[in-house]
């Protein structure tokens, strides 16, 4: 594999940041009304979360790309792959971020939210400056968690079609016959985003473990 | 805009997806099968006291979870055949789920097992069981117990993850229906469909593992 | 050897140990041990946090390894080797402070367990014997529980019943009662009190120092991993000889 094929491969790999961090954005507000939503206490609205969250947990992240690809094609709406995939990722992550906020959101004791009924706050400002922020610090762990999913799940775009990192690698593959060197270097390039990650991670988890003995 | 919605296409294909829901149990079960014997193997070389040992199950584990497994089953599929393994798609994508799987398992199962107290070892070593009967017969009913949870919501993801082997066209739900799709180009339809289908198949199965557990687990605990 | 042997017995003793050292890294935890033990004989340790009892204890049924010295027990030597090692756990029995009832088991299974896998009674025979003791140690009623649904007296009570299904010479306990609501201990310590009474070779380490006026044949007392003394208990509660023996029963009378 050449300094070309390289490049192509690095080309990609723009595409699979630029994907995972829109996909992580745009899901983490979507994720926040999904989690608000599923602790709202509004029975109805709970129940319609909560069966959001457990379709998105349900079935494959592939499927969820091509219902939304064609599905958004269907209702007339025109996208290229890039933005249909785009918002595929961020209902997904929704969903998923949603319901691990909802667990830390919860494991907030209820304490917590008593005091600041017993103070007058209002509902914002009961989330904003007290649940929320402690809320946060005990999803950290399972947040970047997930975050390394939702990258390792942009390679799913490359079956729909769209040319990021795996499937720069497909492509070069098929044009130099050497899979093994090509799905090696695709390999290490992703461990190389994820693997920070996941040792942030952990390392966030054990601190919060020794924190709360 | 003037689209109306045909699912003749998949009503005819029914036969065949359903089919294809068998392939994917199998592809399903066999992975699992295989990632617990990957991982149980696993901890136990992960516990060995060769240092070498140890950081290499440590490797195997952080690159499978550092990687997508879209990347490893292709890699799977072109080295296998390097490496002199001719197989078809479906048992490929089979090792390659277990695989992947296995590495998650070796995770999950190292924490049952250091969940149990000290205590309950040395108990049963005081009585005057050896180690293998202290391990069957006390660690592993309370070990399986803490870990189900995790293990079990691992499985639904193998199964969804499953999906995945269409990439090398094994026999299972989504290479079947992507056929069906070329064919018609109902792909809404399909893909909706096929969904759905998926949400049943991940319900049932977590029907089936609750089951299991409250039948077998139902040993009180404080 | 055995300078601080109990000379009212002639015959073997059931416990012995002699120059037993044991090291955690640099750390030593146990310095040059010498004690035995007579068949019959009730033994109290006790000593400050950390002196090493337990550390003992567990020497005896090897749960715990030592580097220096030799341990017999009821005529086995205590090797290395996995043979006699398991051999000594058949014939000693050991209460924890943590009970280490096995959760997923009901009481009976509890106390049939080892009787069946390990001495190879078939299953009639071990639950007869599983029954009789837990008749012995008064919870006979609560055999099909699981330890889950029993206080803590109650737990220690059947980990106690569990030990003796082995039908051991001798029993090691570990503060059999520290981990227990004050109104549990003398349940406990009436089912230790019964055990003695009928002959049981013990070695406890305990601070209940009325079990220990009213059982014990000899007190131990332990600092720094080493025997600083050793007297019966009447000689022992109101005659102590080292300046540390006093101060530890000062401190632990006192407490109560
Ligand atoms: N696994 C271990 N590794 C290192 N040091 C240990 C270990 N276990 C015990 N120790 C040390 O050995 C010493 C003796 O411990 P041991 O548990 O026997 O004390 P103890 O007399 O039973 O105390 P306690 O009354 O607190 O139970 C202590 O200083 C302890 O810190
Ligand atoms: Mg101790």
């Amino acid at each position: 594999m050449g300094r070309e094929e390289f490049l192509f491969l690095l080309a990609g790999l723009k595409w699979t940041v630029a994907l995972s961090v829109v996909a992580f954005i745009c899901g983490s507000v979507a994720g926040l009304m999904v989690a608000l939503a599923r602790t709202s206490g509004i029975f109805i609205v709970e129940r319609l979360t909560a069966g959001y969250i457990a379709v998105f947990q349900g079935t494959p992240l592939l499927m969820q790309l091509f219902v939304v690809y064609y599905g958004l094609a269907l209702i007339g709406i025109q996208m290229d792959a890039w933005a249909a995939v785009s918002v595929g990722l961020t209902l997904h992550a929704s969903a998923f971020l949603g319901e691990i906020w909802r667990g830390s959101i919860e494991a907030v004791p209820r304490g917590q939210t008593e005091a600041a009924k017993a103070l007058s706050l209002g509902y914002v400002s009961r989330m904003k400056d007290v649940v929320l922020p402690q809320a946060i610090r005990i999803s950290l762990p399972a947040t970047i968690g997930f975050l390394v999913q939702l990258i390792k799940g942009t390679s799913l775009a490359s079956i729909v079609g769209f040319t990021e990192l795996t499937r720069a690698g497909n492509i070069i593959s098929n044009q130099i016959f050497q899979p093994l060197t090509v799905f090696g270097v695709v390999g290490a390039l992703y461990f190389l985003m994820c693997c920070p990650l996941t040792i942030y991670g952990a390392h966030l988890e054990r601190k919060f473990l020794t924190a709360s003995r | 805009m003037n689209y109306t919605l045909d699912f003749t296409p998949v009503i005819d294909g029914l036969p065949n997806l359903l089919w294809a829901c068998l392939g994917t149990f199998t592809l399903a079960i066999c992975g699992m099968l295989l990632a617990i014997v990957i991982g149980i193997g696993g901890v136990i070389l992960r516990q060995s006291p060769l240092k070498p040992l140890r950081w290499l199950v440590i490797g195997f584990v952080e690159l499978i979870r550092n990687t997508p497994f879209l990347v490893q089953i292709f890699f799977i599929y072109f080295a296998l055949p390097l490496a002199g393994i001719r197989l078809d798609p479906t048992p490929t994508a089979i090792i390659a789920l277990g695989i992947n799987g296995g590495a998650y398992a070796i995770e999950i199962i190292r924490g049952g097992v250091q969940s149990i107290s000290k205590g309950q070892m040395e108990a049963g070593l005081a009585l005057g069981l050896h180690k293998a009967q202290v391990f069957r017969l006390i660690i592993l009913k309370p070990a399986l117990r803490a870990i189900y949870p995790s293990l079990t919501s691992q499985f639904i993801l193998l199964t969804l993850t499953t999906s995945i082997a269409s990439a090398i066209s094994a026999y299972e739900l989504t290479s079947v229906s992507q056929r069906i799709e070329s064919d018609s180009f109902r792909s809404f339809e399909v893909y909706f469909t096929v969904t759905a289908f998926y949400l049943v198949i991940s319900w049932v199965m977590m029907r089936i593992f609750a089951l299991f557990s409250s039948r077998y687990f139902s040993y009180p605990v404080r | 050897m055995n300078q601080t042997i109990n000379s009212a017995t002639t015959t073997e003793p059931m416990i012995s140990l002699s120059g037993v050292e044991k090291w955690y890294g640099a750390f030593k935890a146990l310095d040059n041990i010498n004690m035995s033990v007579a068949k019959g004989e009730k033994i109290v340790l006790c000593g400050p946090s950390g002196s090493g009892k337990s550390t003992l204890i567990r020497c005896i049924n090897h749960l715990e390894a030592y580097q220096k010295g030799d341990i017999h027990v009821g005529g086995i030597m205590l090797g290395h080797g996995s043979k006699t090692i398991d051999a000594v756990r058949r014939e000693v029995g050991m209460v924890f402070q943590q009970f280490n009832l096995f959760p997923h088991l009901t009481v009976l299974q509890n106390c049939m367990l080892a009787p069946m896998r390990s001495l190879g009674l078939d299953k009639a025979q071990a639950e007869d014997r599983a029954r009789t003791l837990l008749e012995r140690v008064k919870i006979s009623e609560q055999a099909e529980k699981y330890p889950a649904q029993l206080s803590g007296g109650q737990q220690q009570r059947v980990a106690i019943a569990r030990a003796l299904c082995m039908r051991p010479k001798a029993m090691l306990f570990d503060e059999p009662t520290s981990a227990l609501d004050p109104e549990m201990v003398k349940e406990v310590l009436d089912t230790m009190i019964a055990l003695a009474e009928e002959g049981m070779t013990m070695i406890c380490v305990t601070h209940e120092m009325g079990f220990a006026r009213q059982v014990a044949d000899r007190v131990i007392f332990m600092a720094s991993g080493a025997i600083v003394e050793e007297a019966p208990p009447a000689e022992f509660f109101s005659n102590p000889k080292h300046e540390r023996t006093r101060k530890f029963l000062g401190e632990i009378l006192g407490r109560h």
